[in-house]
């Protein structure tokens, strides 16, 4: 099986403190990958290494074999490697429309345009208005976003990974604060990615790695403890003696 | 979960609806442009407020559009302003107009060249860089005083006619319709650039720069673009100053300039385009109304002004406005269907 995502002894300092230490770590293509590890292990730290919100200290990233260790968050991006957010990130003073339109646009090359208006390219339009279908944000498309629910702001936090059209999806805690009935929809949706985009779900809640991911790597302290299929790490007495010790952080 | 369904005419317009030309900004440039003809007396101070809106226009570019604050944009302004005076002067590009777009091509030169200095950095950082670009081209411009007239500026500037047909008069007739043409142009241009999808992306880097990047927009890319459009404007806008005065000083790149025309976008409103020229209108009014009353004191009033609209913040007042004018219309309404 070829492997869509690859870190090589990444390490990462801040002054004294390790966040990342020797993370080597293989994403199959296609793979539904899941990353836990109790608070502080470094799971945000990681995704914003192979993002490149920050650079490492030492080692590489590749994606489908190509090193992109130097490249820059945006140039990424256009290569397929996307994330979503543990805390919202999205633009207040615009409206979903607006949104998911400046990624499509974007992703279609059609950003730059100043000559003619937004919302003039049928294209672009025609792709905008499926996804927000999909993403059930149709009834609130022209609402400035900051006014939007908690439950509608997630789900377009997710459109707007969507509407770059992954190749890797990053999802950084997709669940964070959404009610039971809800996360299930949004569940529903990354399951329903098609198989050859590979997605690293970044997760607390056990029962949701247990049913989406099809392997397991465990990040303790900024280093990976293990890896296996979820049955191997369920049973595994290290993973257990991390988890339990945290007392109920899993 | 949701049962609306979308029609892909309605979303197009939908997300056109701020290109749409309202009634009022019909009206505001009716309005404007028929000061040619009702208010000749004014024409020297309506020039001034007309070249002042342009200036602000170009700091609602990078501060109500891409958030980036400058106490510096009187940089550009001098430059475009030199730039037309020695241009007239050294009989490079007679024609007005044509100076007018060589001189904000070289300012916009002047701003892509700085633009770096801008990318990084605090609001704070930006202010501080801002101003030392400005306070640097300004000591530069004394220093070659044999190319710029130093302390004394560039004095008795000979403007040739627009077109080869309209003189600059004393009475600022032609400059006026010179400079409210130039500064409608270049709205239009601004307000097509604002509803453009680059445009929008610059909204979207204003509003959260970190995802800006994580949907592939290049931020600095786009902050170097309208950086270095804005400083073209401010260029236009001081070319303008030189030919309608025939002159140029030193003051251009003042301090002051920058920070008269942050105070009067304040005053106007940053982002919607109008802030510039609104704010340059009551600035110049005020300053002319309260300068005939206290001479010395004006500046008071005009602190005062902004200090009030700062603390009680724009959108309060603007909530006050829209109460006040839904009290009118409930209160018209009942009449109506009566």
């Amino acid at each position: 099986m070829s492997i869509a995502l690859e870190t090589e002894h990444l390490d990462k300092r801040f002054g004294g403190i390790i966040a990342a230490n020797d993370v080597s770590l293989k994403v199959a293509k296609g793979a539904r990958h899941a990353l836990i590890g109790p608070n502080g292990a470094g799971k945000t730290t990681l995704v914003n290494l192979l993002t490149g919100v920050e650079r490492p200290t030492a080692g590489r990233i590749r994606l489908d074999g190509r090193d992109i260790t130097e490249l820059k968050p945006h140039e990424r991006v256009r290569l397929g490697i996307v994330r979503t957010f543990q805390i919202n990130q999205l633009f207040a003073d615009l409206t979903p429309l607006e949104t998911v339109g400046v990624a499509i646009s974007e992703r279609l090359g059609t950003g730059r345009d100043w000559w003619r208006l937004a919302g003039s390219k049928k294209g672009v339009m025609e792709e905008v208005m499926e996804l927000i279908e999909r993403f059930h944000l149709a009834d609130v498309i022209s609402e400035r976003t900051a006014i939007l629910p908690y439950g509608k702001q997630r789900l377009l936090e997710i459109a707007l990974a969507f509407a770059c059209r992954p190749r890797v999806l990053l999802l950084d805690e997709p669940a964070a604060g959404v009610p039971e009935a809800e996360r299930h929809e949004i569940l529903a949706t990354v399951a329903s990615l098609p198989k050859d985009v590979t997605v690293l779900l970044i997760e607390h809640d056990m029962d949701l790695v247990f049913s989406f991911a099809d392997r397991i790597s465990v990040l303790v302290n900024g280093a990976l403890l293990t890896e296996g299929a979820p049955a191997a790490i369920a049973r595994d007495q290290n993973v257990r003696a991390v988890y339990l010790g945290e007392g109920a952080d899993a | 979960m949701s049962t609306v369904r979308l029609a892909l005419p309605d979303v197009a317009r939908l997300i056109m609806r701020r290109a749409r030309w309202r009634p009022a900004e019909i009206l505001f440039w009716t309005a404007a442009f028929a000061t040619i003809f009702l208010l000749p007396g004014r024409h020297l101070i309506l020039t001034e407020v007309a070249i002042l809106g342009l200036f602000a226009l170009s700091l609602d570019l990078i501060l109500g559009y891409a958030g980036i604050i400058s106490l510096g944009q009187a940089a550009f302004f001098g430059f475009g302003a030199y730039c037309a005076g020695l241009l007239a002067n050294h009989q490079l590009v007679t024609e007005p107009a044509l100076a007018l777009l060589v001189a904000g091509l070289a300012s916009a030169a002047l701003g892509l060249l700085t633009s770096f200095l801008v990318l990084r950095g605090s609001d704070l950082t930006r202010i501080m860089v801002t101003l030392g670009v400005a306070l640097v081209l300004r000591e530069l411009a004394n220093r070659f005083d044999n190319l710029t007239g130093g302390a004394d500026g560039l004095q008795g500037i000979e403007i040739a006619p627009l077109f080869g047909r309209f003189r600059f008069d004393i009475f600022g007739h032609t400059a006026y319709a010179y400079s409210l043409a130039v500064l409608f142009i270049f709205f239009l241009l601004a307000r097509h650039i604002v509803n453009s999808p680059f445009g929008l992306s610059l909204r979207a880097v204003k509003g959260n720069a970190l995802r800006a990047s994580a949907v592939g927009i290049s931020v600095n890319g786009r902050l170097v673009a309208i950086y270095t459009v804005a400083a073209g404007y401010a260029g236009v806008a001081g070319a303008l100053l030189t030919q309608t005065t025939q002159f140029s000083s030193l003051d251009m790149f003042s301090f002051e300039r920058s920070a008269d025309v942050l105070l009067m976008l304040i005053l106007g409103g940053t982002g919607y385009l109008y802030g510039g020229i609104v704010g340059a209108l009551i600035f110049k009014l005020m300053q002319d109304w309260l300068a005939s009353m206290t001479p010395q004191y004006w500046q008071f009033w005009i602190g005062l002004v902004l200090v009030v609209i700062v603390v009680l913040g724009r959108e309060r007042v603007e909530r006050w406005f829209a109460a006040i004018r839904r009290r009118i219309l409930l209160w018209r309404a009942p009449k109506r269907a009566a």
